[in-house]
């Protein structure tokens, strides 16, 4: 019998070590995993690095909370600076933050090619500029492309709409965003979700993330 | 000396920009003025906009009462979904987007070059983060990038240089530009094609920081009637 779904957001996080990669779902608020985070937080493993759109915004909640709590090494990010980044802008000025800046299509798609089993792939998004600099450029076709490693996250931590016990998921408009292929690449990919339904009940036809990819489910208040 | 020339507001570029789209275009919207575009596309043209989180046939802001937070835009702002439209992954997204799909891409910029090199991810400040969100990938795969900005800075300062004084987001990939002084080409230099009512060539070059020629048909920037009524 396959069974995802576990009791508590405590279980959802248990077992998460200090140094872990970490791929946070959303974009900004919308799809981001909050009760998740604040688990994590809760749960205590620290000298993580965060692989997530953005780094936050305001102090209380989500990606800001978590880098407030002094958790966070490294953070891997396509946009970090955004209104109200204002924990990200700290740290990062006091120099007590690492940024990996990425633009946002390679970030997803380094997280697909570690999950499709791919050792990189060569792009044309950066050639030319500083985010290619120390990084193999090439021609293919008389265009520069920079060749981009993947992500391989231990944890992928994101919010779904809907789930059944065997991890099938389907997300709520834009919020969908990240969580496909965060699931896919996590070595232990855990899910957020407000309902979670009888096996069956999810039309195959519009299954999201098969739940192949996904390892514990736990339920959240709306 | 005096100036007989009002430039345009960023709603009246946003209108400018817009009497360009074209009927069945697949549009990337960016942040910042790029989103006012939407608003004001003739309603005899189907143009389906895209966000780079995942939208295709994005809409107008929701009205009071009808608000989904998590269905937002690039800019994080709440947005609605017109019939036709489809949500997807990010990155099937950026497969659009770096495939070469989408057919325009309307950007903002700090600087742009007359070689077409973009500048819009970084300043020269240099303990601010940086942040570059879609930009590279939307400037190296859409078809045709397009960017509508201020002419100069706030202090006069020409952002249309010879060369980018800021680090480039993309070499050599701005097709035109378009500015609340003019619309302009970049076509071996920049090449004008419409200059603000009341403004000269002279005038115009002086704002800027590399040379311009005028477009043999070059016009007057149309500009948005005045609403009814108003």
């Amino acid at each position: 019998m396959i069974d995802k779904r576990v009791a508590s957001l405590s279980d959802a996080v248990a077992g998460i070590a200090d140094g872990s990669t970490v791929c946070i779902g959303g974009f900004g608020d919308s799809g981001s995993p909050l009760a998740l985070i604040a688990a994590l937080i809760e749960q205590g493993a620290r000298d993580l690095t965060v692989v997530s759109n953005n780094a936050g915004s305001g102090r209380g909640s989500g990606i800001a909370s978590l880098l407030a709590a002094g958790r966070v090494r490294k953070i891997v990010c396509s946009f970090p600076r955004s209104e109200g980044s204002v924990v990200f802008e700290e740290l990062y000025e006091a120099g007590k933050i690492e940024l990996e800046l990425v633009p946002q299509g390679t970030l997803s798609e380094r997280m697909r090619a570690a999950a499709a089993g791919l050792a990189g792939f060569y792009t044309p998004t950066a050639a030319g500029t500083l985010l290619a600099e120390g990084k193999e450029q090439r021609e293919f076709d008389g265009r520069t492309y920079v060749l981009e490693r993947p992500i391989v996250a231990d944890i992928a931590l994101i919010a779904a709409e809907r789930a059944d016990r065997w991890g099938n998921l389907v997300y709520h408009s834009a919020a969908r965003n990240f969580g496909p292929v965060m699931a896919s690449c996590g070595k232990l990919s855990i899910v957020q979700t407000h309902e979670i339904v009888e096996l069956g009940s999810i039309d195959p036809e519009i299954v999201v993330t098969p739940g192949i990819f996904v390892d514990r489910v736990v339920k959240v208040a709306r | 000396m005096k100036t007989l020339y009002t430039p345009l507001t960023r709603d009246e570029l946003a209108w400018r920009v817009a009497q360009d789209m074209p009927d069945g275009a697949y549009v990337n919207l960016g942040i910042g003025l790029p989103t006012r575009v939407a608003q004001f596309v003739p309603n005899d043209r189907e143009v389906v906009y895209h966000s780079e989180n995942g939208l295709l046939g994005v809409g107008p802001p929701p009205k009071a009462g009808h608000e989904d937070p998590e269905l937002v835009n690039a800019g994080k702002q709440m947005v609605t979904l017109l019939p036709g439209a489809s949500i997807f992954e990010h990155t099937e997204s950026f497969m659009m987007i770096r495939g070469g799909h989408i057919d325009i891409a309307l950007l903002g910029a700090y600087q742009v070059a007359a070689n077409g090199d973009l500048a819009n991810w970084a300043t020269d400040r240099e303990r601010a983060a940086p942040a570059v969100g879609g930009a590279m990938d939307l400037a190296a795969g859409a078809k045709r990038v397009w960017v509508l900005m201020e002419h100069t800075n706030k202090d006069g300062s020409p952002r249309l240089l010879e060369r980018c004084t800021y680090p480039l987001t993309a070499p050599h990939v701005v097709n035109r530009v378009y500015t609340n002084f003019a619309v302009i080409d970049i076509k071996d230099g920049f090449l004008v094609r419409e200059i603000l009512d009341g403004c000269s060539l002279d005038e115009l070059a002086a704002m800027t920081g590399a040379p311009l020629l005028a477009a043999p048909d070059c016009r007057t920037l149309s500009r948005r009637p005045a609403p009814a009524g108003g």
